[in-house]
C-alpha cells in the first residue's frame, strides 16, 4: 500500500478560504469594516461621477462657507467644494498607500529572505542595518530626508516604503528561520536542490499569507501617515486635495472656519477605522496565530 | 542573561555609530550643494566657501563622517551659520519641552489605558467590554495631529476653554501645565486606546492561568487578585511596548508641536527644515534617534529583568 501525501502550503489553505469574506461579514465590527471600506472604494473609483464640482474649481465669492444645499460640506478658503476635494482625496490616499506598502514588502520579503536563508554574517549585517532604520521613528526618518529630497508625492512613496521595510523583513527572516526546520525543506535540500530554488518555490509561498495580511493591515496606518506628512507640507502639494493638504489649509483658516478639518479630519478617522476593523478580523478569521505581530 | 545584555549593548552601540554614518552621508544624496541650498541665491561664493568648509563639506565623504562622530562624541554640534549661536544650545532649550510633553501624554495614557484594560478583561463579552473595545480601536485609528487639529479647534477656537499655542509665560508652573493639557492629550489618544487593548488582551491570558484560580478558589478577594496578581503579570507585555511607544511619541509631537505652537524637537526640526537649514535638521534628528534607542534598550531590559523566561526564548531566537 502507498502512501501519497501532498503537503498543502500555507498558500492553498489562504485559497481554500477566499469564503471568508462571509465569516467576516457575520462579526459585526467586521462587517462595519468592509461597509467602510467598500464606501472608500466607490469613492475612488467613481470619483468623477460622485464629486458634484470640479475639485479644484474656485469660487472666491462663496469662500468659507458651512454646509448648505449647493456644497453638502461646505467650502475652503478658495470656494473650493469641501465634499468634492475629500472623494478625490481618497484617490491620492491610495495612490500614495499601495505603492509604498509594496515597496516595503518587497524590499522587506528580498532582505528577509537573505538575512534568514543565508544566515551568518549577511543576516547579521542586514539585521544592523533595519535595526538603523527603526532607530528613527517614521516622522523623523521621513523628515531627515524629504527635507533634502524636497516635497512630492514620488519622494513621499519612497520614504514611506523605506521606513515600512524593517517590519515586512524581520518578519520574514523569521518566518524564514522556522521554514527552514520544516521537513520538506530538508529533504529538498538533500535531494541537492539549489538554495535559490529552495526559497522561491518552497519557503517563499509559504511565508506569503501572513505578509499579506500584515501589508493590508499596513494600509490605514500608511495613509494616515501620508496625509500627515502631506499636512507638514513635505508631501502632495497643494492643490492636489490630499486629506493632508485639507487639514494644512483648514488650519491655517481655523478661526474662520470648522469644517476642512472637521470633514478631512472624520474622514481620515473613519478611513483607518474601517480598514483597521476589515483587517483585524480578516487576520483573526484567517491566521488567529498572527494576533500581535503588527507594528505598533 | 550577562551575554544577553552585552550582545545587547553591542548592538545599540553599533546602530547609534550606523546612525551618524547615515546622517553624515544624507546630505550626499541630493544633486546640488547643501551650503549653497541652505544660503539661498544670493549667497556670494566666499560665504558659500566659509560654510561648506564649517559643514565640512569641502572635504572628502569618509573624513567628513569621521569629522561629525569625532565632533559628537566632543559633546558639540556645530554653530547654526544664521544665528552663529551653537547647535547643541538650540537643542538644550527645546528638548525638555518636547521631553515633558512626551512623559505627560505617557503617563496620559497609562493611567487610562491599564484601568480600562483591566476592566474590559473582568467583564469579558459584556456589552461595556464590547462598547469599550470600539472606543479603543478608533482612539488607536485617531492620528495624533486629527486628534490635536479637533482639540484645538473645539476647546481653543470655539469654547475659548484653552489656550490656543505656546508653553506660557516662563516660570510659571500652572500656566505651563494648562499649556501641556491639550497637547498631551491629543499625543495620547493613540495610546490610550493601545494599551487598553493590550492590557485586556495580556490580563485576559493571566486570569485563565492556575495560579490565579488557586487564588480565587482559596477565597481571596477578586479585587485583590486582579490588581495584585494579575496585573503584576500582564503589564509586562506593556513595559516592552513603551519603549516603541515613546519613539512613536517623539514622533507625533513634531506635529503636536506644530499644532499647538510649541516650542520643541518637532518645531525646531521642522522650521529648520523651512529654511533648508541641514546642520540643524541633522542633529536633531539624531538627538531624537538617540532617546528612541536608548527608550528602547531601556524597555528590553526592563522586559528581561521583569520576566526571566523571556530570555531564554531570546536565546533560541
Amino acid at each position: 500500500m502507498e502512501f501519497v501525501i501532498r503537503p498543502r502550503s500555507r498558500v492553498q489553505i489562504f485559497l481554500d478560504r477566499i469564503p471568508v469574506l462571509g465569516e467576516v461579514l457575520q462579526r459585526p465590527l467586521g462587517a462595519l469594516g468592509f461597509f467602510i471600506v467598500f464606501m472608500f472604494l466607490v469613492a475612488v473609483i467613481f470619483a468623477p461621477v460622485l464629486a458634484p464640482y470640479d475639485y479644484a474649481k474656485q469660487d472666491i465669492p462663496s469662500m468659507l462657507q458651512g454646509p448648505s444645499r449647493a456644497h453638502l460640506l461646505g467650502t475652503d478658503h478658495l470656494g473650493r467644494d469641501l465634499l468634492s476635494r475629500i472623494i478625490y482625496g481618497s484617490r491620492i490616499a491610495l495612490i500614495a498607500a499601495v505603492p509604498s506598502v509594496s515597496i516595503a514588502l518587497i524590499g522587506g520579503i528580498i532582505l528577509g529572505l537573505l538575512a534568514g536563508y543565508i544566515g551568518g554574517i549577511v543576516d547579521d549585517i542586514i539585521v544592523i542595518i533595519l535595526d538603523t532604520i527603526k532607530a528613527f521613528p517614521a516622522v523623523i526618518l521621513a523628515l531627515a530626508i524629504l527635507a533634502l529630497l524636497g516635497p512630492s508625492l514620488v519622494n513621499e512613496i519612497l520614504v514611506i516604503g523605506l521606513a515600512w521595510i524593517p517590519g515586512y523583513a524581520r518578519v520574514t527572516r523569521a518566518q524564514v528561520f522556522s521554514a527552514r526546520q520544516n521537513l520538506y525543506v530538508e529533504a529538498e535540500r538533500s535531494l541537492g536542490a539549489p538554495s535559490r530554488r529552495i526559497v522561491l518555490q518552497h519557503i517563499l509561498p509559504n511565508i506569503l499569507a501572513p505578509l499579506l495580511i500584515l501589508a493590508a493591515m499596513d494600509l490605514p496606518v500608511v495613509i494616515t501617515f501620508e496625509a500627515g506628512l502631506s499636512f507638514l507640507g513635505l508631501g502632495v502639494r497643494p492643490p492636489t486635495p490630499s486629506w493632508g493638504v485639507i487639514l494644512a489649509e483648514g488650519f491655517n483658516f481655523i478661526r474662520q472656519t470648522p469644517w476642512p478639518i472637521t470633514w478631512a479630519g472624520l474622514t481620515l478617522i473613519i478611513t483607518t477605522l474601517g480598514f483597521t476593523l476589515f483587517g483585524e478580523t480578516l487576520r483573526d478569521v484567517l491566521d488567529p496565530r498572527l494576533i500581535g505581530t503588527r507594528r505598533a | 542573561m550577562r551575554r544577553y545584555l552585552l550582545k545587547r549593548l553591542v548592538t545599540t552601540i553599533l546602530v547609534l555609530l550606523l546612525s551618524m554614518v547615515f546622517l553624515a552621508l544624507l546630505v550626499h544624496i541630493v544633486p546640488g550643494d547643501a551650503a549653497r541650498t541652505l544660503l539661498g541665491p544670493r549667497a556670494t561664493p566666499e560665504l558659500i566657501a566659509k560654510v561648506r568648509a564649517e559643514m565640512d563639506l569641502d572635504k572628502p565623504p569618509m573624513v567628513q563622517v569621521g569629522l561629525f562622530i569625532w565632533k559628537i562624541l566632543h559633546g558639540s554640534f556645530g554653530t547654526d551659520v544664521f544665528t552663529g549661536r551653537p547647535i547643541s544650545m538650540l537643542i538644550g532649550s527645546a528638548l525638555p519641552h518636547t521631553i515633558i510633553l512626551a512623559f505627560s501624554s505617557l503617563g496620559l495614557a497609562v493611567l487610562l489605558g491599564i484601568p480600562l484594560g483591566v476592566f474590559s478583561a473582568t467583564h469579558p463579552d459584556s456589552w461595556l467590554d464590547r462598547i469599550l473595545a470600539l472606543f479603543s480601536i478608533s482612539f488607536i485609528t485617531i492620528p495624533s495631529y486629527v486628534g490635536g487639529l479637533f482639540l484645538l479647534l473645539i476647546f481653543a477656537v470655539q469654547l475659548r476653554a484653552m489656550p490656543a499655542i505656546g508653553v506660557g509665560e516662563p516660570g510659571n508652573i500652572p500656566d505651563y501645565i494648562r499649556h501641556l493639557i491639550l497637547p498631551a492629550v491629543a499625543l495620547a489618544i493613540t495610546w490610550v486606546g493601545y494599551l487598553a487593548r493590550l492590557v485586556r488582551a495580556s490580563m485576559l491570558e493571566v486570569l485563565n492561568e492556575n495560579y490565579i484560580r488557586a487564588a480565587l478558589a482559596a477565597g481571596i478577594p477578586l479585587r485583590k487578585v486582579v490588581y495584585k496578581y494579575a496585573l503584576k503579570n500582564a503589564l509586562i507585555p506593556t513595559v516592552a511596548v513603551l519603549g516603541v511607544g515613546l519613539g512613536n511619541l517623539m514622533g507625533g509631537a513634531v506635529f503636536v508641536e506644530i499644532i499647538f505652537s510649541r516650542p520643541g524637537m518637532g518645531t525646531l526640526i521642522y522650521n529648520a527644515i523651512q529654511s533648508r537649514n541641514y546642520p540643524i535638521v541633522r542633529a536633531g534628528v539624531l538627538v531624537v534617534a538617540c532617546l528612541f534607542i536608548v527608550a528602547n534598550l531601556l524597555a528590553d531590559l526592563a522586559y528581561t529583568y521583569l520576566d526571566p523566561r523571556i530570555q531564554l526564548d531570546k536565546m533560541q531566537g
